[in-house]
């Protein structure tokens, strides 16, 4: 486990986190901004406060929001500026290029290189330092939906390849769900939740996740193909979702938004909704004077439901309730 | 007389008071592009003093510090056993505070006009902080350097009335051609004078259009 135990007082912002992470895989910090996120990984590198070790002795590698190379070396002097300080070469020149797709672009100049490049690039100089621990400042945050799912594909390698635990800063709960195994959620400088990322997810007491972030997170397996949709079966039951996915035997990482699942007393017969699922109702969270959370249980198979107060006083919602919980739409980790 | 002899001097003078001041000025511009202190407007000022100030009152108190009397001169004259004034060793001090904001002011530019996300990136990839400025703000404030040198060089080889009170008019020493000139007009030879003058009007235009030609070739980059 690596102990994170930073205060940190900046004009009427308090830091003060106390907690534990994994030394493997990759945590997630979420919050809202100004919930302190970045200042939590600038305190971690040693960029926020006077004393205390320098951030060059710390050996901990750090992914900016921007990738800032350094624009008088080529990407091969950008990649071998930490790798020729590290103390120790660790981690192998070879497969992180190989890794990151950037064995063509070594000779270029990085003003000729795209925003997804780049970052590619910054993160390979992260990684070559031979880093005890990496940390990321919304590495995608700078760049459009396309260059973001360009990108995404390379972080799952990094997630499934490397051995080195990250830390990984985001306000975008879907990038979060489908990269991390832990997650740290951040209210106000405060830790408001850390833990397993299925389990924090599905949680509806923690006010960063009851709005529009809501949702779970889970594994299925593809395990058949028609109408160009792909069935996963979950344990407890499948569902439907457009696209192919290979059935490999491999389980994939699921997320059902709460705002995607609605809840019906009785089975729905004529509606477009394809995956309507037997739940019980385990909690009803009243999130504001509009709107509660619901949260139910398929099978062994935990579900939020984002709803009005309106219909859980027409349908009375209760604990123990028998409904049919129907999802709109699922983001699979491909 | 000697056409070349002041001419000369003039060059060994810059070329000097260019070195000390890139050893000298880059930290204090460093410093000024970094701090955060509320003293920071005073030191600028005093920096940028000479570019306002008359020569003659800069070369008046310079002439008194540097005097066997001053506080800089007696010691230097207990050191060495002779005096600061009226030597090429003064004319050096005196052009270095004389030229100081020539040089520090395009550096701080280069410097503060920096990312500092450049710098933290360096530091946390295992860079200490001298090496990170050697290794990045240096290079990328080259632009920084060269107007800072250019414009130190040409403008000590300009000086003219800091250099009359504090060195007077000694040929080989302090004679510079500045002051060899304004001798070759007071006593109307006109046609050294325009020797001398033609020579330092072609060697101002080459230096400053060098500067420049250098300048676009870095920002077509």
């Amino acid at each position: 486990m690596i102990h994170l135990r930073h205060k940190l007082s900046k004009r009427d912002f308090v830091l003060d986190v106390d907690i534990q992470v994994p030394d493997t895989g990759i945590t997630g910090v979420f919050g809202e901004s100004g919930s302190g996120k970045t200042t939590l990984l600038r305190c971690i590198a040693g960029l926020e406060q006077e004393g205390g070790l320098p951030a060059h002795k710390r050996n901990i590698g750090y992914v900016f929001q921007e990738p800032g190379l350094f624009p008088h070396l080529t990407v091969r002097g950008n990649i071998e500026y930490g790798a020729r300080r590290a103390a120790a070469q660790r981690i192998d020149r070879e497969s992180v290029v190989d890794m990151l797709g950037i064995g063509d672009l070594l000779e270029r100049k990085p003003d000729s290189l795209s925003g997804g490049e780049s970052q590619r690039v910054a993160i390979a100089a992260a990684l070559l330092r031979s880093p005890d621990l990496v940390l990321m400042d919304e590495p995608l945050a700078s760049l459009d939906r396309k260059r973001k799912d360009e990108l995404l594909p390379y972080f799952d390698r990094l997630h499934d390849e490397l051995s080195v635990p990250v830390i990984y800063v985001s306000h975008d709960i879907e990038e979060i769900s489908r990269l991390c195994d832990h997650l740290v959620l951040l209210d106000n400088g405060r830790v408001a939740a850390s833990g397993d990322l299925l389990d924090v997810v599905s949680r509806v007491d923690v006010p960063v996740l009851s709005g529009r972030n809501a949702g779970v997170v889970l594994w299925a397996t593809p395990v058949d193909h028609e109408d160009g949709l792909t069935k996963f079966n979950f344990g407890d039951g499948d569902i439907w979702v457009a696209g192919r996915f290979e059935a490999t035997g491999t389980p994939l990482r699921l997320r059902i938004a709460a705002n995607d699942v609605s809840i019906a007393r009785d089975r729905p017969t004529s509606t477009t909704i394809l995956n309507i699922l037997c739940a019980t109702v385990e909690e009803v969270h009243c999130v504001d004077t509009a709107t509660a959370l619901v949260r139910l249980r398929a099978g062994n198979q935990g579900l939020l439901a984002r709803v009005t107060n309106r219909s859980v006083r027409r349908l009375g919602l209760k604990p123990g309730d028998q409904v049919f919980a129907q999802v709109k739409s699922v983001t699979v980790r491909h | 007389m000697n056409t070349f002899g002041p001419m000369w001097l003039s060059i060994q003078l810059a070329l000097v008071t260019t070195a000390v001041l890139v050893v000298i000025g880059t930290p204090i511009a460093w410093w000024l592009s970094q701090t955060k202190l509320r003293f920071k407007p005073a030191v600028q000022a005093v920096v940028a003093m000479p570019i306002v100030l008359p020569p003659t009152v800069l070369g008046f108190y310079l002439l008194i510090l540097l005097g066997p009397d001053g506080a800089v001169g007696s010691w230097w004259v207990q050191l060495t056993g002779s005096a600061l004034t009226f030597s090429f060793t003064g004319l050096v001090i005196a052009s270095c505070v004389y030229s100081l904001p020539f040089a520090v002011q395009p550096m701080q530019n280069a410097f503060e006009s920096l990312p500092r996300q450049q710098l933290e990136r360096a530091w946390t990839l295992g860079a200490s902080r001298l090496d990170a400025f050697l290794s990045i703000a240096v290079p990328l404030s080259m632009r920084g350097f060269v107007s800072g040198i250019v414009l130190s060089f040409a403008h000590t080889l300009g000086e003219f009335g800091v250099v009359l009170m504090v060195g007077g008019n000694i040929p080989g020493e302090t004679r510079v051609v500045s002051i060899a000139i304004y001798d070759h007009v007071e006593s109307l030879n006109y046609a050294a004078a325009h020797q001398m003058s033609l020579l330092l009007i072609g060697f101002a235009f080459v230096v400053l259009a060098g500067m420049f030609v250098i300048n676009r070739r870095w920002s077509e980059r």
